[in-house]
């Protein structure tokens, strides 16, 4: 780990989510659902140097490992991002993100007049495509400020 | 046809097209020999928003052939005002009848349902999203009398919203067309449709002036510009009138242009249109027969 990353805090067993695109660490927040309620243990780093993105996030989780939805949606508003997971204060594995081929469940259709919005047992679904992501029921693209759509349950 | 729903026209390709129509023509020559094909099948409608053409077209094209329909009948007099959800009453209806045909106000409603039910399911419009057996019979029509390839087509009204036009632009990619949309900037297409249009790599081409382009169509397929899309009835009076046929316009068209409309038109075709050779809404409204007969045969001959 680096400089920066120690000086933020070490966690000892959960993960850290590094190289998180400036300004983007609180809707990695909002998509864990971690909004500090449950006592979860937090730290946060905003806007910190780094060499390869200028400036960059950095989340670190105690005890928590993500989901793979999570993942899916990390992977789209911070597709830069790696993961470690942390053991006994040691990297134990360490994973970039990789672009699904849908996302389901987390976004909501921006378009009120889609059927996914409605009172239906279904979950929203999204296609991934090159440069936004596309609703499966009414097919609205949504190329900008993906994290406004994504729905905290 | 091999698939069981018919969700949009994105999922046909031009020999399942071409099977249809090719079918609808059977039929329309000898519409007697279909007669009985489904005798005791019954078509479960449901019907979530009003329709006249699409409903009775497709009750009177299962009885042509031997058929029946079972009827949810209208929303107020139905279960749905318990709440009940539209996944449920599918789920429900689909016990009772052989193949289900839904228009229903919400865009996805038919992908959505196509998740829950296994009996064939007929797309019949989905709010502003698809609208598949129109197409159908819009491509009849055409080929009937402009055929379906090296046909430059204008399609002009409210492309935002007009689920007509969004499927038949979809149905275009699979032949020799060059396409040219013609609207107010505030109704052109949405982002999707051209996002798969770009993506089928269709010939297209986007116009706010119908005179631009009138002297090259073959085809001018004309939609409703709706007034209530517009927050100020001058703004919306301003636009429609730009968007109107009328001799005066046709003056500058091809001898052999087909005029065509999904209907029902307010006043963007004018009536004196109607005794032109242009004007085949009314022979395309009728192609809905044939064309929802051929449809409904090859869903239902496995069933």
């Amino acid at each position: 780990m680096s400089d920066h990353e120690l000086r933020v805090s070490k966690i000892r067993n959960g993960t850290v989510i590094d190289h998180i695109r400036a300004g983007q660490a609180l809707n990695v927040l909002a998509i864990l659902g971690i909004d500090g309620s449950d006592g979860e243990e937090v730290s946060v780093g905003m806007n910190v140097p780094s060499d390869r993105m200028g400036r960059k996030d950095i989340v670190k989780v105690e005890g928590k490992e993500l989901s793979q939805n999570e993942v899916d949606v990390l992977s789209l508003i911070a597709p830069d991002a790696s993961i470690n997971i942390i053991r006994e204060y040691e990297v134990a594995e360490k994973h970039r993100l990789e672009r699904p081929e849908y996302v389901v469940g987390i976004l909501s259709c921006p378009n009120s007049n889609c059927i996914s919005t409605e009172d239906e047992p279904v979950d929203s679904k999204f296609e991934v495509l090159s440069d936004g992501v596309r609703c499966e029921y009414c097919e609205t693209i949504i190329r900008d400020d993906l994290a406004a759509h994504i729905s905290v349950k | 046809m091999r698939h069981d729903h018919l969700i949009d026209t994105k999922q046909l390709s031009r020999q399942d097209i071409e099977d249809v129509l090719d079918r609808a023509a059977e039929i329309d020559a000898d519409p007697a020999a279909f007669g009985d094909r489904h005798a005791g099948k019954l078509l479960g409608l449901l019907f979530y928003e009003p329709s006249t053409r699409t409903k009775m077209s497709f009750e009177t094209s299962i009885k042509r052939l031997g058929g029946d329909i079972v009827d949810m009948g209208s929303v107020e007099s139905s279960s749905v005002k318990k709440g009940e959800s539209l996944a449920d009453t599918t789920r429900v209806i689909e016990g009772y009848a052989d193949a289900l045909v839904l228009r229903h106000p919400s865009q996805g409603a038919a992908k959505m349902v196509s998740e829950f039910v296994d009996v064939p399911l007929l797309n019949a419009g989905d709010g502003a999203g698809h609208h598949p057996t129109q197409t159908l019979l819009d491509l009849y029509t055409i080929r009937e009398n402009a055929g379906l390839d090296d046909l430059t087509i204008g399609i002009m009204g409210d492309l935002k919203y007009g689920r007509t036009v969004h499927s038949l632009a979809h149905a275009l990619t699979n032949f020799d067309t060059r396409q040219h949309f013609i609207s107010p900037g505030s109704l052109k297409l949405p982002r999707s449709v051209r996002y798969d249009l770009h993506e089928a790599g269709a010939n297209v081409r986007e116009h706010t002036d119908i005179e631009d382009v009138l002297p090259n169509l073959d085809v001018l397929y004309v939609t409703r510009i709706q007034r209530e899309r517009f927050p100020d009835e001058n703004e919306y009076r301003a636009v429609a009138g730009d968007y109107r046929i009328d001799l005066e316009t046709l003056e500058g068209a091809r001898d052999d242009l087909t005029i065509m409309h999904p209907l029902p038109r307010v006043d963007e075709i004018a009536p004196e249109v109607d005794e032109t050779d242009h004007a085949k809404y009314f022979e395309q409204a009728h192609n809905g027969i044939p064309v929802r007969m051929a449809l409904l045969d090859s869903m239902l001959e496995d069933q």
